[in-house]
Formats: structure tokens, C-alpha cells, sequence
């Protein structure tokens, strides 16, 4: 089995390292000290298997779990014996380490990982932006369901496999694509301008040339896309 | 005070002295500066964030074989995450001793 190992706390990643190193049947590929990182290589590369840790700042092992669309088989590792309940909700979770790892400990884990089926994608995974009720978007941000005010969304960009929102009072940071936000905002209000960009025609401050004044940001309008902000302007 | 071993390492080792002596230099290297990433939230008041360092902290004094003070980082950790800062000269006290032991090595 394929496997990679993220963790933030480097003395752990050493040991799950030494403990795959006495199992033949492992083989680690990379090691990462966050998520972000690990889901760029998840995208280019196929994983059996992730010794994931939990407990990471800014984005923690079930985030991960939940942005990507579908994930290898899991072993969770963590400090905390808390999340177990929590952990076995996820179908990719085939088993639960908690620190500091024994060497029997890891043996069944991976016995476990070995016997349990290809596998299976989480019910949970990666439709971040979720619903609209009215003049709201609901965004997953930290495992929590926050409401935004469709209206204040003044610029929308493209950032990878992000979408950074902007809103009056506050930016978030989604795991979606443009694709799938501009479905869920009302065709009156908003439009894709770029590729990487979909504004809110009613912030729009000025036009110049090829570019879009909204709010502080000058945002470029692809030459495609020109022909139809202009219909949307009420020109004199 | 219970005083910190090698048994875990050496129990996870299998005889290797190689990945003994790299885990112990990895350990010196992020001791400290977990450390000090502690000392600067607990005395700026961050709990939530000093909770966090006292998190990933637990598993160093549970490497170290500090099966009591383990626990005492446990609770000191609850009572952070709770706004207190009971039990941090404990916790305070476990870090030297293991600042002490890592020397040694």
C-alpha cells in the first residue's frame, strides 16, 4: 500500500515513518506538516492509505476529510481518545491511533487497513457550498455551516481548488469551485466576468478598458465575457 | 517528580540506534520551540491557543515516558480550554524536567 503521513508535529511523522518502515507492505511516499499541502499532492497522486492526524491548526484532519472528493483509506492518529466516536462516522476512518503509537498498536491498524474493503467514499465529502434559502448561502468553513448575505457578496475569485468570497464585512475561504458557487447566486445580481472572477453588478464602481473597479479591487474582464456586463449596464 | 526514559523510543526503536539518536534530535530541535510558542500565549492570556500548544506538547511528555505528568497536561489543558490557569505551574514544572532530561541526551 501507497501511503502519506500529515501531520504538523515532526516527531510524529518520524515515528508513524519508522513504524511503516517495519511493515513490508508499505511504502511511504511523501510526508506532509499540513493538509493544504497533502490535498495539492492527493490531486496528482494515488494513495492507499493516510496516516492523518487530527488536531492541526487551521485546518484540521477532518477538514481534510471532508474537502476531498474521494478520500484513500484513513488511520486517524491524535493525543485525544475524544474524536473516536466522531472518527467512525466517516467510511474512509478504518481505524483510530491515539499517541504515542505502539508498535502491536500499529500492527492491527494496518491488519485493519489490509482486510477492510477498496475504499468507500464519505457521504461527507467536499460539496462545500451547500444551499441557498432566499438571501442566504450557507458556506462549510471548520465543519460548521455559516450563513452568508447573497447580497453583500461583492467579488467571487478563483484561487486553486478555493473560491475566496468577499463579502461587505468579512472574506471566507471555501473548498468549491467557481462553477459551483455561480449556480447557487441569482443571475440578476451577479455575473462571471474572467474565469477566476464572478462580481456583483450592483458594487460595480467603474469600468475602464478591460477592467472592473469593485469595491478596492481592479478585477480584468475577459474579452468573451465583455459583450454581456455591457448589456447588463444601464448605459446613458 | 517522576523522571522522563527512553523506554517508549527504545520500545519503538526495535535496536535502532540510528532512528533512536534521530528522534531524540528531532525532539530537541521542536521541543523548544514548542515551548516557546506556550510560553508566549500563556502569558498573553490566549488560552484557546495555549490549549492547543499544551496539546501537541502532551505527546512529547507521553514519548518521554511521563505517564502522570501526562495527565496532569491533560487537565491543565481542560482547564485552559475552560479560561483557568490552574495547574500551569504543574505543567510549567514538567516542562523544565524534561528541558533538564533532553540535555543530558
Amino acid at each position: 500500500m501507497n501511503c502519506i503521513i500529515i501531520d504538523d508535529e515532526a516527531t510524529a511523522r518520524a515515528i508513524i515513518s519508522q513504524l511503516c518502515s517495519n511493515v513490508p507492505s508499505l511504502t511511504v511516499l511523501d510526508e506532509f506538516p499540513n493538509a493544504i499541502q497533502a490535498i495539492k499532492y492527493l490531486n496528482q497522486n494515488e494513495i492507499d492509505l493516510i496516516f492523518l492526524d487530527i488536531h492541526m491548526p487551521d485546518f484540521t484532519g477532518f477538514d481534510f476529510i471532508e474537502t476531498i472528493k474521494n478520500p484513500p483509506k484513513i488511520v486517524l492518529t491524535t493525543s485525544d481518545a475524544n474524536f473516536a466516536i466522531q472518527a467512525f462516522e466517516y467510511d474512509c476512518i478504518v481505524d483510530y491511533l491515539v499517541k504515542p503509537i505502539t508498535p502491536e498498536r500499529f500492527q492491527k491498524a494496518i491488519q485493519k487497513a489490509e482486510s477492510s474493503p477498496v475504499s468507500a467514499t464519505s457521504s461527507n465529502a467536499s460539496e462545500h457550498v451547500e444551499t441557498t434559502s432566499g438571501n442566504d448561502l450557507y458556506v462549510n468553513i471548520d465543519r460548521r455551516l455559516i450563513k452568508i448575505d447573497i447580497p453583500s457578496i461583492y467579488l467571487v475569485e478563483a484561487k486553486g481548488d478555493y473560491i475566496l468570497i468577499k463579502t461587505e464585512d468579512k472574506n471566507y475561504t471555501v473548498h468549491s469551485t467557481l462553477k459551483k458557487i455561480e449556480e447557487k447566486l441569482p443571475d440578476s445580481l451577479f455575473l462571471k466576468i474572467h474565469r477566476s472572477y464572478i462580481i456583483n453588478v450592483q458594487k460595480i464602481i467603474d469600468i475602464e478598458d478591460n477592467s472592473v473597479l469593485i469595491k478596492k479591487d481592479v478585477i480584468p474582464v475577459s474579452r468573451s465575457n465583455r459583450p454581456e456586463l455591457m448589456k447588463r449596464l444601464n448605459l446613458l | 517528580m517522576e523522571q522522563p526514559n527512553l523506554s517508549y523510543i527504545e520500545s519503538m526503536s526495535g535496536g535502532d540506534k540510528d532512528f533512536e539518536q534521530k528522534l531524540i534530535d528531532i525532539i530537541q530541535k521542536e521541543f523548544p520551540e514548542e515551548k516557546d510558542i506556550y510560553f508566549k500565549n500563556i502569558t498573553a492570556n490566549n488560552f484557546k491557543e495555549a490549549a492547543e500548544n499544551v496539546h501537541k506538547l502532551k505527546h512529547k511528555i507521553s514519548i518521554l515516558g511521563l505517564v502522570n505528568s501526562y495527565e496532569s497536561a491533560v487537565q491543565f489543558e481542560h482547564n485552559l480550554l475552560e479560561g483557568s490557569k490552574e495547574g500551569q505551574n504543574e505543567f510549567e514544572a514538567i516542562l523544565q524536567n524534561m528541558t533538564d532530561f533532553l540535555k543530558t541526551l
